[in-house]
C-alpha cells in the first residue's frame, strides 16, 4: 500500500482529500504546515506528497526547497494542490521541482489522473 | 463539478420514443441497462426549455414544430467521456506504430473516429509533434455537433484539462482564459473538425490509423458489422485500427482481424481472403 502526506492548513481539504485517497487504497498521514510535513516525511516516509501552496510557519515552495536538503531513503514524489491556479505559479512549483499539479478545486478524477501520472497510482 | 438535476423519469412510451430517435440518428441503443440515464441526460434541456418532464419534450419532438429539438436530444443522450491521454500506453504504441509503419518525410493520416470533446486527437497530436517526425494530418470527426463545435474550440474546463495531461504538457501546449484552458495555435492546427456519422456516412478517406475508442458497443448489431465494414475500407494496406479496450473485431467483422506485428490493435484482412 502506498503512502500519501497530505499537507494543507484546512482540516476540511485534508478531509477530502483523505476520503477520495482511501478510496484509492493510500494510506494517508496529514501536517498542517511545511515544518510538520518535512517531520512527516522522516516518520512515514511517503511515497507522494499532496501539498498547499499557502500555509503558516512554512509554505509549500518552501518546504518544497527544503525537501531537497533532508536525508531520506527516497524522495517523495510532490504533487502541488492549490488555489494558485496561473500559469506563473505552475511555472514556478514546476521550476522548483514539484513533479505535478493539481488545480483546486478537484475532484477524485482529477487526483487519481494526478497520482497515476507520477506513478504511484 | 456539475449538481445532477432531478426530474421525472421518463415514462415507458417516452423512453420508447427516445430509444428509438437515438437508434435512428446514430445506430446507437439506449440499452435496458442505461435508461437510467435518461432521466440525468436529459434533466439541464428540459430546464433550458422550461419543460416539466420527458414526456412533455418527446411531445414536442413529436409536433414537428421545433426542427432542431431531435439533434438536441440526441446529442444530450450520447455518451461524451474522454479526456487527455486515455489509456497512455496505448496512445503512445499507436504513435510508435504509425512511425515504423509510414516511410520518413510521409505524412502519416491520422482519422480520430467518435472524438468526443476532442482530447483523442490533440494527445495525438502532442506526442506526434514531440518526436520529431513528420506532422500527420489528422481528421476528428463525431456524430454530436455541439461535441465537434467544442472539440474545434480547444477549451477546456479545469476539470477536463486535468484528467490525464501532465503539468508540463500542459504548460507547452495550453494557454490560461479565465478559468478555462485552450490548445495553443500550434496544437489545435494539427487537427482538423468535421461531423461525421459512423453508421450512415461514408469514410472521409483512406488512413494508416483509425481510432475508434468506446463506440462500438453502444451500436446495434447490425450497424456494428456496418460500421465494422466501412472501418475496414478506410485502412490502407498494413494500416492499423484501434478500438476501445473491451472492444473487439472477433466475430463481428470477416474484413477485419487482430494484428499479428501490434498487438492491441486490428488490421484489414488481404484483399482476396476475405473479398474486399
Amino acid at each position: 500500500m502506498k503512502t500519501c502526506l497530505i499537507v494543507d492548513d484546512s482540516k476540511v481539504i485534508r478531509k477530502v482529500a483523505r476520503h477520495i485517497l482511501e478510496t484509492l487504497d493510500f494510506a494517508v498521514v496529514e501536517a498542517a504546515d511545511g515544518r510538520e510535513a518535512l517531520g512527516q516525511c522522516h516518520a512515514h516516509q511517503p511515497d507522494v506528497v499532496l501539498l498547499d501552496w499557502n500555509m503558516p510557519v512554512m509554505s509549500g515552495m518552501e518546504f518544497l526547497r527544503a525537501l531537497g536538503d533532508e536525508t531520506l531513503a527516497k524522495r517523495p514524489k510532490v504533487v502541488f494542490c492549490t488555489t494558485e491556479n496561473g500559469m506563473a505559479h505552475i511555472r514556478a512549483a514546476i521550476e522548483a521541482g514539484a513533479d505535478e499539479y493539481v488545480m483546486k478545486p478537484f475532484d477524485r478524477e482529477t487526483l487519481e489522473s494526478k497520482l497515476q501520472i507520477v506513478g504511484v497510482a | 463539478m456539475s449538481s445532477a438535476v432531478r426530474t421525472q423519469p421518463p415514462s415507458a412510451g417516452a423512453t420508447t420514443v427516445l430509444s428509438a430517435l437515438l437508434e435512428a440518428r446514430t445506430g446507437q441503443q439506449l440499452a435496458a441497462n442505461r435508461t437510467w440515464r435518461l432521466e440525468a441526460a436529459l434533466g439541464p434541456l428540459l430546464a433550458e426549455l422550461a419543460l416539466p418532464h420527458a414526456d412533455a419534450l418527446v411531445a414536442r419532438l413529436l409536433d414537428g414544430q421545433d426542427h432542431r429539438i431531435g439533434d438536441r436530444i440526441v446529442d444530450v443522450l450520447l455518451n461524451h467521456e474522454t479526456s487527455f491521454f486515455r489509456d497512455a500506453g496505448v496512445i503512445e504504441s499507436a504513435v510508435e506504430a504509425v512511425r515504423a509503419a509510414v516511410p520518413l518525410g510521409t505524412r502519416p493520416r491520422i482519422w480520430c473516429a467518435a472524438c468526443a470533446t476532442g482530447q483523442e486527437p490533440l494527445s495525438l497530436a502532442m506526442l506526434f509533434a514531440e518526436d520529431g517526425g513528420t506532422a500527420p494530418d489528422i481528421l476528428a470527426t463525431d456524430v454530436s455537433a455541439s461535441a465537434i463545435a467544442r472539440a474545434r474550440s480547444g477549451s477546456y474546463s479545469q476539470f477536463e484539462i486535468q484528467r490525464g495531461l501532465p503539468i508540463r504538457r500542459m504548460m507547452r501546449w495550453f494557454e490560461s482564459d479565465g478559468g478555462d484552458w485552450i490548445a495553443n495555435k500550434a496544437l489545435l492546427s494539427a487537427v482538423s473538425y468535421r461531423r461525421h456519422n459512423l453508421a450512415t456516412d461514408p469514410v472521409p478517406g483512406r488512413y494508416d490509423l483509425i481510432l475508434c475508442r468506446n463506440v462500438l458497443f453502444y451500436l446495434t448489431p447490425v450497424v456494428r458489422q456496418i460500421v465494422l465494414e466501412r472501418l475496414a475500407q478506410a485502412l490502407k494496406p498494413g494500416a492499423l485500427l484501434l478500438l476501445g479496450a473491451g472492444e473487439t473485431v472477433i466475430g463481428q467483422s470477416e474484413l477485419l482481424r487482430p494484428s499479428t506485428a501490434h498487438r492491441g490493435f486490428y488490421e484489414r484482412v488481404a484483399t482476396g481472403a476475405a473479398g474486399l
